[in-house]
């Protein structure tokens, strides 16, 4: 206990320096015109900064503009006002080193699991050679286990598989940020206990920024650096940033048994309860 | 009665044979279908007992075009050719009409479904000419061409076009925004997202517009050919009529229905090679 938390001092001093500038979002706000004339304020003034090998949750009921904030990251969507800079520039649309995970994994149905990251890699890598192409692929099918269901459709795949897919799809391209929306929300709980150990084994030995949606306090403890909690929407912002101190690797099973884990949990599922409440 | 009797014992030998194998498939895919054609035949046969000088029975008209049967290409005079021939030139006529209506109607089903401004601008054409009977254009495609052939070919096109149209535009507007913001998040150029992401994605609906407008082109070929004569299964039909020779006109149907359901089954062949996924066949 004591060694964790020396080593949560430790790491903490790290990522203060690596924090400086690298995502920055400054006083975003994102509205939109209603047909009366008046605004949908769905985010009211969020300021986050993400260190360079940082993994952020962001935490929120539906609705409350999680979702919305990781599209403007991504630039898929437009902020009405404030700003969001990686490395000091200024995101204004779409861009590779932004990578998404969905939802909903978006696999292409009429591509291979091999075909869907050699097009990522096809319209992202231009500089390398076809054999350079090729292994990039590979290592990344192995790295997700898919090397068995590479030259399936994503029709024959289970979830997980198609999420694994999704993933691969996303670090092939090694991205500065990774953005994941809610990666494993479709997923069964025992794949989903799986996939989120891959998941932290790929991030523990490739560490980078990482920014995930969820709705799982669980799920949030276990994988990341920080907890942002989001309230309620309409006029959603930060209400609370959480540090969890556990340092990696984690292991779920330790985890469980420390009384700190469950005093975080706790006041996460609070907050979440106190902003649920308020909306009834 | 002999018919049924028939078929009870076809039906007691089969599920004896199956039953430890897959009765259900052999039920659905067999027997069943088997049962239907059977009673058709049955009716057929009836009618033609009670009514002999209305129609001929099964076994007399299989007995009058067993040389049509057996002898599909034969060439005995410019005029007189096997029904293999006839239907060759039949097909001939829908595959050209057909595709010079796809390579038409696939682009500018892309553009209503990529252009607001296009559909706006298109839509109305579409809907005024779409519930015309292809027919119709016989005597402006007759005008133009003073020819049968080109005009058949003409009234094809006319024909394939509006089905394949509609549905490609369809496709391209509902192309899942998940897959465009894939290609936008890849900064993939929009001509590039054209090729590939819309076009595969769209292949689906593409393929549907095909099939109908295949379908309605086989329809449509049989009456074009009663028209404007020359060689043709449709010509052949209404020729074998006028001789009052009714058993060649069920041979004729019949061949014209199974050519149908042959086509059907080559597009969907097709479909499901080009796009990767089952496709399931035209039941109803």
């Amino acid at each position: 206990m004591v060694k964790s938390r020396s080593q949560f001092a430790n790491s903490t001093g790290v990522l203060e320096l690596n924090r400086s500038e690298f995502l920055v979002i400054e006083n975003l706000v994102k509205a939109y015109p209603k047909p009366d004339g008046s605004e949908a304020v769905i985010l009211d003034g969020v300021n986050l900064t993400i260190g360079e090998d940082e993994y952020i949750s962001i935490i929120g009921h539906s609705g409350c503009g999680k979702s919305t904030l990781l599209k403007i990251v991504a630039g898929l969507d437009r902020a009405t006002a404030g700003s969001v800079r990686l490395e000091g520039r200024e995101i204004r649309k779409p861009g590779s080193e932004r990578m998404m995970v969905f939802q909903h994994y978006s696999l292409l149905p009429w591509l291979t699991v091999r075909e869907n990251i050699r097009l990522a890699v096809d319209e992202v890598l231009h500089n390398a050679t076809r054999a350079e192409k090729i292994s990039i692929v590979n290592e990344h099918l192995n790295m997700v286990n898919l090397m068995a269901a590479a030259d399936k459709y994503p029709d024959e795949l289970s979830g997980g598989m198609k999420q694994r897919v999704g993933i691969a799809r996303a670090l092939a391209i090694r991205p500065k940020v990774l953005l994941m929306d809610e990666p494993f929300g479709a997923l069964d709980a025992l794949t989903r206990g799986k996939l989120q150990r891959q998941v932290l084994d790929i991030w523990e030995s490739h560490r980078q920024a990482v920014m995930m949606i969820t709705h799982d306090v669980d799920e949030a403890l276990y994988m990341s650096d920080r907890i942002v909690m989001m309230t309620n929407g309409p006029a959603a912002k930060i209400g609370e940033i959480l540090e969890v101190p556990f340092p990696h690797p984690r292991n779920m099973q330790e985890l469980r048994e420390l009384p700190e884990y469950y005093e975080l949990r706790n006041h996460a599922l609070n907050f979440l309860d106190r902003h649920f409440s308020q909306d009834d | 009665m002999a018919i049924q009797l028939n078929l009870s014992v076809i039906a007691v030998a089969g599920q004896m044979a199956w039953r430890k194998a897959k009765p259900v498939l052999i039920r659905e895919t067999v027997l069943l279908p088997a049962l239907g054609l059977l009673g058709i035949l049955a009716i057929w046969w009836l009618i033609a007992l009670l009514k002999s000088e209305l129609m001929p029975t099964p076994a007399e008209a299989w007995v009058a075009n067993l040389d049509y049967i057996l002898h599909p290409f034969y060439r005995r005079g410019p005029g007189d050719l096997g029904i293999g021939w006839l239907l060759i030139a039949s097909l001939r006529r829908v595959l050209l009409g057909f595709s010079l209506g796809a390579l038409v109607a696939i682009p500018v089903g892309f553009l209503i479904g990529m252009s607001r401004s296009a559909m706006l601008a298109i839509n109305p054409i579409i809907q005024i000419f779409k519930p015309v009977s292809p027919l119709a254009w016989l005597p402006i495609a007759l005008a133009i061409f003073n020819l049968a052939d080109p005009s058949a070919i003409f009234v094809i096109f006319i024909t394939s076009l509006w089905p394949t149209v509609i549905n490609t535009a369809l496709g391209v507007s509902s192309v899942s925004q998940d897959y465009i913001d894939v290609a936008r998040v890849l900064e993939m150029p929009r001509w590039r997202q054209i090729f590939k992401i819309i076009l595969p994605a769209s292949l689906p609906y593409i393929f549907t517009g095909l099939r109908i407008s295949l379908g309605i082109a086989w329809l449509v070929i049989v009456a074009v050919e009663m028209l404007t004569g020359g060689i043709g299964i449709g010509f052949f039909l209404w020729d074998e009529w006028n001789r009052l020779n009714l058993s060649s006109v069920f041979l004729a149907i019949l061949v014209i229905g199974l050519t149908g359901l042959v086509l059907d089954y080559v597009m969907s062949r097709i479909q499901s090679l080009v796009t990767h996924r089952s496709v399931a066949p035209n039941t109803l």
